[in-house]
């Protein structure tokens, strides 16, 4: 049976669609700050730079009150369980269009692959940047007011760290655009963080039949159509 | 319901915020330009009327006797006067790597004119004083002190060279005498503007073209702008004037610093302000010098002595510049140039007469200290002069020549075209053995800039200096640099992470159309 779900709640989508802007602002505005473009001018690429990064710190707070009051965190837990089955998905099943090894419900919305991902955007790239951004923003060369506790010799560190996250995050984008594609159609994973409404298998069905944190396809033959979607 | 007041709440939040970043943050304000323009529009007038007094309303014999005549009511500033470098033309000072030396224009050696010793007639027309044409000079006779020079305002009082300070005989002194007040651009220009032997010959930021200039030129003495004396900043208390010439003055202390009048913080912007603490204002606010007249760039002593028909010749170039002289050799000229930079903490050290010759050229005449690790080092720009100039090979240190001639047979270099004789004369002044053999070598002094403020929109703009190519501050590479530095490491790895993940989207969906396709055509079978 399937079901026209609501998969991305308001916050979410905003959250997500917020984060995709800000995120492509402080790419540019970043590279530019760095050297590697020329578009906004290095004045105001510094201006946008600083102030999408406070709005983007909003953002995050908001996000982190959201997933922990829901209790949607628990999504980003990484497993071990299915790995095996997405790689071999991605490298082989795709082409022959088999099924997603497991499906997507709201209780799991994530492929262990996206788990690892998404978890290590969480856990460190994100931090990284914003703790390095935080302090490129506060430099304010420390040593002149006898901080000897945050004894930060020049920008190199902080700067250098701050830019290998920032080609991670790129690298990240450019992953992310393409699997979008490899929905149960090309379209269906953009259209759900869009309208927020997938058509899914029956929740309960899935749920007598599986674990939540990630299930695996109910009866995965040929004859069931590949519905499960993934980003 | 709640969720989307929540959504609601963080749109709102953010935008707020935007908003909040965006206002220009004048609580930063601590001294307002518009204040400033205020409190220098009205400009100070004396009280006293000096054409008035029965001492000035006579003739003077003498000048010795008008500064009887300035004495004989301001019975303390000559005093005054003979405590400051203006009339010592020497101070104590610490030199890094040196310690405590007594140093000034006395005896530092600069790379144009190269040294006054024995030269005393004529570098010393620009001395506060009357009389000083050689070592026997009276520093202690308060009667050989030059009020006039200073505090002229007819702009007739003229002291010619070759005259050992003492002004033209033909002016008219009672009717300088009645004119003097506060200085004038024109009594400090008439030295620093003309020093090393012509208009902005030394200095690049300082030159005739300031008396009478607009704000594109200099903010502050235009006269469509701040419209200032020069003293409105060199402030001065009983006769002591603040102001450094790095190229003789050694400590940070006594300067006058723009931050006297505009404050630490002077902009909106945050980051700017920021940018104060390791960037002098100089450096974003001078962006060019030599803005009206050609300033020297190069002055090349070894050339000089060709002479045409046995007579001393001098060659110009088509804007009229001196570009050869048979007295002082080759120089080049430069306008509108872009300034060096340097990191500069407010110290100096000198070459100092007798100094053995490092074994490298060029010779640093006063290099100026401060690294970026240093807190009290700020980037400032700075003119750089380069000379080759005169040297005994032998001791391997800088010759003091004898260049001016007052007599025949005196040895002075602008008359007898002979090397030798001028370096044994010139050095014999200054008590130190000449070897009889000498060379030039390449030397650099440096003389940051200070004046020549550009208005707001000339400033320096922050790709001049953030850039990878041609960044203004290029040669400074002891601190990272945003937009100009980066890891060699982290941007190969970076490219490489991005062009694998471009590569690998872009094959895995060649490789889904070309399976998509198989099977169409193979279900169509």
């Amino acid at each position: 049976m399937k079901k026209r779900v609501t998969i991305y709640k308001g916050f979410e989508r905003f959250w997500h669609w917020a984060q995709a802007a800000l995120v492509l602002l402080l790419a540019f505005s970043g590279f530019e700050v760095h050297g590697s473009l020329d578009f906004f001018g290095f004045e105001q690429a510094v201006s946008i730079h600083t102030t999408a990064a406070w709005a983007f710190l909003v953002l995050i707070a908001f996000a982190i009150f959201w997933h922990i009051t829901t209790g949607e965190w628990r999504q980003y837990i990484p497993t071990k369980q299915y790995i095996r089955s997405y790689i071999e998905y991605y490298l082989i099943g795709i082409f022959r269009n088999a099924p997603h090894p497991t499906r997507k419900t709201t209780l799991s919305k994530l492929n262990p692959l996206q788990k690892i991902v998404y978890f290590s955007l969480k856990a460190v790239i994100i931090p990284v940047m914003v703790s390095s951004g935080l302090l490129y923003l506060f430099f304010r060369y420390p040593q002149r007011y006898g901080i000897e506790s945050l004894t930060i010799g020049g920008l190199e560190t902080i700067a250098v760290l701050h830019t290998a996250g920032a080609f991670v995050l790129v690298s990240f984008f450019i992953v992310h655009i393409y699997l979008i594609t490899t929905g149960t159609t090309i379209t269906s994973n953009l259209k759900a963080m869009i309208t927020g409404v997938e058509e899914l298998e029956d929740e309960e069905e899935v749920l007598s039949a599986s674990d939540v944190r990630s299930a695996p396809a109910v009866g995965r033959n040929d004859s069931i159509d590949p519905k499960a979607a993934t980003q | 319901m709640i969720k989307r007041a929540f959504a609601l709440t963080a749109v709102i939040l953010v935008v707020v915020l935007v908003l909040i970043s965006q206002l220009p943050e004048k609580v930063r304000f601590d001294t307002p330009l518009s204040k400033l323009k205020d409190e220098y529009k009205t400009k100070k007038r004396s009280s006293v009327v000096h054409a008035s007094f029965p001492e000035l309303r006579k003739q003077f014999s003498s000048p010795r006797d008008v500064t009887a005549a300035c004495i004989r009511c301001h019975n303390g500033s000559h005093t005054e006067v003979m405590a400051t470098s203006h009339w010592k033309w020497e101070r104590e000072e610490f030199i890094v790597g040196k310690g405590i030396r007594t140093v000034g224009k006395k005896n530092i050696l600069n790379n144009f004119c190269i040294g006054i010793s024995g030269n005393e007639t004529t570098c010393n027309s620009c001395h506060v004083g009357y009389g000083w044409g050689d070592r026997t000079f009276n520093f202690s006779d308060s009667l050989n002190v030059d009020c006039l020079g200073c505090h002229d305002h007819t702009g007739t009082y003229v002291k010619p060279v070759g005259n050992s300070g003492y002004p033209d005989p033909t002016i008219n002194l009672a009717l300088v005498a009645q004119s003097v007040g506060r200085p004038i651009r024109e009594n400090c220009g008439v030295c620093h503007f003309n020093s090393g032997g012509g208009n902005n010959v030394k200095h690049g930021d300082l030159e005739s073209a300031l008396l009478e200039t607009t704000r594109d030129i200099d903010v502050h003495l235009a006269s469509d702008g701040g419209d200032l004396h020069c003293v409105d900043c060199h402030r001065t208390e009983n006769h002591q004037m603040l102001g450094k010439m790095y190229t003789f003055s050694s400590m940070n202390r006594d300067r006058a610093t723009c931050e006297q009048c505009h404050g630490s913080l002077p902009h909106e912007n945050d980051v700017i302000n920021e940018h104060t603490m390791k960037v002098a204002c100089q450096t974003c606010h001078i962006p060019r010098y030599a803005k009206v007249n050609p300033v020297k760039t190069t002055w090349d002593w070894s050339t000089a002595g060709r002479l045409r028909n046995a007579e001393p010749y001098e060659e110009r170039d088509s804007t009229g510049v001196i570009t050869y002289t048979s007295k002082k050799g080759t120089f080049t000229w430069g306008r509108n140039l872009i300034p060096e930079y340097f990191w500069f903490n407010g110290t100096a050290s000198h070459y100092l007469l007798g100094d053995t010759l490092p074994a490298t050229e060029p010779l640093q005449m006063n290099p100026l200290q401060g690294s970026y690790d240093d807190p009290e080092a700020k980037i400032v720009p700075v003119r750089v002069h380069r000379a080759l100039q005169i040297y005994d090979t032998k001791y391997r240190y800088l010759i003091q020549p004898k260049t001016v001639s007052t007599k025949h047979g005196d040895c002075g270099y602008w008359k007898e075209f002979n090397w030798p004789r001028a370096a044994e004369e010139g050095m014999k002044e200054v008590g130190l053995p000449y070897s009889g053999e000498y060379g030039f070598t390449s030397t650099e002094m440096y003389l940051p800039l200070n004046h020549m403020v550009s208005p707001k929109s000339e400033t320096v703009k922050c790709e001049e200096c953030h850039t990878r190519d041609g960044s203004r501050i290029a040669a400074l590479t002891d601190f990272y640099l945003p937009g100009r530095d980066r890891s060699a490491p982290v941007e190969t790895f970076g490219f490489f992470l991005v062009v694998v993940s471009l590569i690998g989207a872009l094959g895995h969906a060649a490789t889904r159309i070309v399976f998509r396709k198989r099977t169409q055509s193979e279900q169509q079978q």
